[in-house]
């Protein structure tokens, strides 16, 4: 008796049509690449009593509508800005209750006392570039940034992690929530040493 | 005579592409997971500014986006050259945005209607003017917490 093979399927096409399937995920795809500065708008209420605030712990950044900046009331160039920030922030010049401890600044007596004082005034026009504006906020995150991995690396130098990329573990969703448990610890210390005080003026009107 | 007898040799023998389907397949999951499908058509040109001091945006889920900044040349006939803001699929007025904002949120799930992020995609050629007052909207409709998106490069990018 003649031995008979049972029939194959041809799966030949079935390659076309997955490859059909596969270029049409190709062209329709956009692999998430979202990133930006976060930031959190002060909420509506009005303040009845504005607390004062020493002048010396203000940092004025003045950004007007041809894209100059003026910085404690002096023209300043983006470059200089991050350790112009820098400086106020840890200068530490203040004495008795607000002296600072960890601070490595010159301890001018007329720039900050404290960081947990230090107020970053952001001001710009109506009719600054948007991209200046992000830029001066790249920089001005970048100079709480410095710091705060500076601090952490102090603290908890075992870990040969900097700040932002402590951070960037903590929020990883990867990450496992014990992991994030003792990360949140860390950052929160951090956090509170460098406070980030950054206020935004309502923009000046152009005339 | 013996079973073990060679085939007729000469001609090769058929490469089998039996397998090719798996491998297509397996790079087609791949791309089906990795896909984000995108939601709205950009009707305003959007060159995001440059910085590197950023953090990743939250689960989509937990995103709206507002898009602002001069209309795309095909539009330009019809909206001119002053930037605008892109709410979905449509442009939109300053008053409209928290509108949008509300309704966004009454369609995401009770949990995350207040985690919520408001992602500003702007053209870095916009004027602040538009952003502030897109800032005091969000103000009023207490959505607080925004994220501008950048795309990653030095900030010296951002000047031309």
């Amino acid at each position: 008796m003649p031995k008979r093979s049972a029939p194959e399927v041809n799966a030949g096409s079935m390659a076309d049509i997955a490859f059909l399937l596969l270029i049409f995920f190709l062209v329709t795809t956009t692999i998430e690449t979202d990133s930006g500065i976060n930031r959190k708008l002060p909420p509506i209420e009005d303040v009845v009593d504005p607390p004062v605030i020493k002048q010396r712990n203000i940092f004025t950044v003045v950004v007007n509508k041809n894209n100059d900046l003026l910085v404690e009331e002096k023209p300043m160039n983006i470059k200089d800005l991050r350790a112009a920030a820098v400086a106020f922030l840890d200068n530490g010049g203040g004495k008795g209750e607000e002296a600072c401890n960890f601070c490595q600044g010159e301890k001018d007596p007329s720039s900050s006392d404290n960081p947990d004082k230090a107020i970053i005034s952001l001001k710009n026009d109506r009719e600054t570039e948007y991209q200046v504006y992000i830029a001066v906020q790249n920089e001005l995150v970048a100079a709480y940034n410095e710091l705060r991995d500076r601090e952490y690396l102090r603290l908890n130098p075992n870990d040969g992690l900097t700040f932002t990329q402590a951070d960037k573990i903590y929020s990883d969703p990867r990450t496992t929530p014990s992991t994030k448990e003792a990360l949140k610890k860390k950052l929160d210390v951090v956090k509170l040493l460098f406070p980030q005080k950054l206020s935004e003026a309502e923009p000046s009107k152009t005339n | 005579m013996s079973k073990f007898k060679k085939k007729k040799g000469g001609d090769l023998p058929a490469i089998s592409t039996a397998s090719l389907p798996d491998i297509v397949f397996m790079l087609l999951f791949f791309f089906m997971v990795a896909t984000v499908m995108r939601d709205s058509t950009l009707m305003v040109s959007n060159t995001l500014p440059a910085a590197d001091q950023v953090q990743k945006l939250d689960k989509k889920d937990r995103v709206m986006y507002i898009y602002a900044g001069k209309p795309s040349d095909r539009y330009q006939s019809k909206y001119g050259t002053q930037a605008r803001i892109q709410l979905n699929d449509k442009f939109a007025t300053v008053q409209d945005v928290g509108a949008f904002v509300l309704a966004e949120r009454a369609s995401k799930r009770q949990e995350l209607q207040n985690v919520l992020t408001t992602a500003l995609k702007v053209d870095g050629e916009t004027n602040m003017g538009l952003i502030t007052d897109i800032k005091q909207e969000l103000r009023k409709v207490n959505a607080l917490k925004i994220n501008y998106t950048t795309r990653l490069g030095a900030y010296t990018q951002n000047f031309n």
